[in-house]
């Protein structure tokens, strides 16, 4: 084999494995998005400043504590359980008693809410833009297919299956997962059998809000922690919900695995269009298959 | 036990039941006849609190119901298990017992375990998909189902509708030791000969009124109510 074919051939397996490590934060973000929208049927729309609510909380948490490794794991904690306190508050405070209103509704808090969250961003941060950098251990490259890759990344990848791990275990395996399975597709008949159908709607809301914080405090390390943040998660995180099948977290991660892979992919093949490629990939499945890959719960 | 006094219940802007009331005494299998259409699921939903009566009123044990959410009013002592079944498809049999454990504070009288041997074909199913299961079978489970939440009355809406005779039998047969064990059932049937067979006593209801009620031996010597109101 000549040079040049051995180096685009690792350079590929290469940019596979940027892409799945870039699917384990879509997936993450995506899976929070789809359950929510899955058991409590609202589209939040507010996800997306969930998520960059949880990055900006992990630079300020990690800087607080000297941006020090031991800062950083603590932020990796703070920030989700700070996301999931503060989607708590909203959600017994205010969204629970909209439940009974019509979708519309429901739709425009949410809405309202990216608003009121952008401008705490705002308020809280500033508009610079921040960076982190990921503690000393995560540092630097290894060398994988011959070609350096960032150690950052491996993490992210071998946490995808953890994650994806203890979403099944929730799901399938403990009561209020099940619970949420049933009510995600009858919840008028979960109440009847004397559950407290907003007790769990509310927990649901709390884990998929968690699950943006956690989205948003893994990329902080990788990327500029910005204003706008939101909007580019909030769309691709919709895109891989559809693609995967509304309400399905096995969904969402196959939808992060198109969207993850092709825009790596992209990136090797045609860098200036490689943003072109996840939503070509979204088009064509969705042309094959419109409502999703996977059985969708609407 | 229960009493319902002069509901009025609608959907949306169609009035549906008018004036009904009705009575369950503890002990007793209480059925609620009526042709397809004539009120008598949203009469269940009603007393559930789904649909919540717009007038007049539910007692449960001389509690009132009103304004009580479906779920309060299960934990209190109803079992609900409705004309369309409503199993949780995507649940295996096991899974839609076990989410409704623990529901009600009462001393538990049913376990998963007691029900399986009470409805034995459920057993070996029990770890297979709700929404596979044969129309006998879901009818089984949302029995079942109920039963898990330990009722003191059970709102049984049609459970024969749609099944087999063997199957229908059966079902008979389990309702019926039910009933021995001491259980207060409200039965909503369009099939007479079944339901005349288990209950004490019965209320005829057509176009959302109660156009009769008496006893069974009354009802059966009352061809003109039958013949108006039910099919012969
Ligand atoms: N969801 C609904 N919306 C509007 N009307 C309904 C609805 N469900 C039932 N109805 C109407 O209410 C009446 C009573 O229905 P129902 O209580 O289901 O009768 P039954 O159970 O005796 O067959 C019928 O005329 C039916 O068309
Ligand atoms: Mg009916």
């Amino acid at each position: 084999m000549d040079f040049a074919a051995n180096l685009t051939l690792s350079a590929l397996g290469q940019q596979i494995l940027v892409g799945l490590s870039r699917t384990t934060i879509l997936f993450i973000v995506a899976s929070g998005l789809s359950l929510v929208l899955g058991v409590l049927r609202i589209p939040n729309l507010a996800h997306g400043s969930l998520y960059m609510i949880g990055a900006f909380v992990t630079y300020s948490v990690a800087m607080a504590l000297g941006g020090g490794a031991f800062g950083f794991w603590l932020a990796l904690i703070v920030a989700p359980v700070l996301v999931a306190a503060v989607s708590f508050a909203v959600e017994r405070g205010i969204f629970r008693h909209l439940y009974d209103r019509e979708h519309l509704m429901l739709l425009l808090f949410t809405f309202s809410l990216t608003l009121v969250f952008n401008d705490m961003v705002k308020l809280i941060w500033g508009a610079d833009y921040r960076s982190l950098s990921p503690p000393e251990v995560l540092k630097g490259f290894v060398t994988i297919f011959g070609l350096p890759f960032p150690r950052y990344n491996l993490f992210l990848l071998m946490l995808g299956p953890v994650v994806a791990l203890g979403l099944w275990w929730l799901t399938n395996r403990t009561k209020i997962g099940k619970i949420a399975r049933a009510a995600a597709v009858d919840r008028e008949m979960v109440g009847a059998v004397g559950i407290n159908v907003s007790r769990v709607f509310s927990s649901v809301f709390v884990i998929g809000c968690f699950l943006a914080g956690l989205g948003g405090a893994l990329v902080a390390p990788t990327q500029n922690i910005t204003q706008g943040m939101d909007h580019a998660i909030i769309i691709e995180t919709f895109l891989i919900i559809i693609v995967g099948g509304l309400g399905n977290i096995w969904g969402a991660l196959l939808g992060a695995l198109i969207f993850g892979l092709t825009d790596s992919v992209g990136i090797l093949i045609c860098p200036q269009f490689a943003i072109v490629f996840p939503y070509a990939a979204v088009v064509t499945v969705l042309l094959v298959r419109p409502k999703g890959l996977l059985k969708s719960t609407w | 036990m229960l009493k319902v006094e002069g509901i009025h219940v609608y959907y949306g802007l169609s009035h549906i039941l008018f004036e009904v009331s009705l009575e369950v005494h503890p002990g007793e299998v209480v059925c609620l006849l009526g042709r397809n259409g004539a009120g008598k699921s949203t009469t269940m939903r009603g007393i559930m609190g789904l649909n919540p009566p717009r007038q007049g009123k539910v007692l449960f044990e001389d509690q009132d119901l009103s304004g009580k959410k479906p779920f309060e009013i299960a934990r209190l002592g109803l079992g609900y298990v409705p004309d369309d079944r409503r199993v949780f498809a995507d649940l295996t049999v096991a899974e839609n017992l076990d989410i409704v454990e623990g529901v009600s504070k009462r001393k538990p009288q049913w376990t998963r375990d007691r029900l399986f041997e009470f409805f034995p074909p459920l057993a070996p199913i029990a770890h297979r998909k709700a929404g596979l299961l044969s129309g006998g079978e879901q009818q089984m489970l949302t029995i079942a189902r109920a039963l898990m939440t330990n009722p003191k009355l059970l709102l049984l809406d049609e459970p024969t509708e749609g099944l087999a005779p063997l199957v229908v039998k059966t079902l008979e047969e389990q309702i019926s030791s039910l009933k021995e064990a001491g259980l207060t059932v409200l039965l909503a049937e369009q099939n007479q000969k079944m339901a005349l067979r288990l209950s004490d006593r019965a209320y005829v209801i057509d176009n959302g009124s109660i156009r009769y009620h008496g006893t069974i031996q009354e009802l059966r010597e009352n061809d003109e109510v039958r013949r108006k109101y039910l099919l012969v």
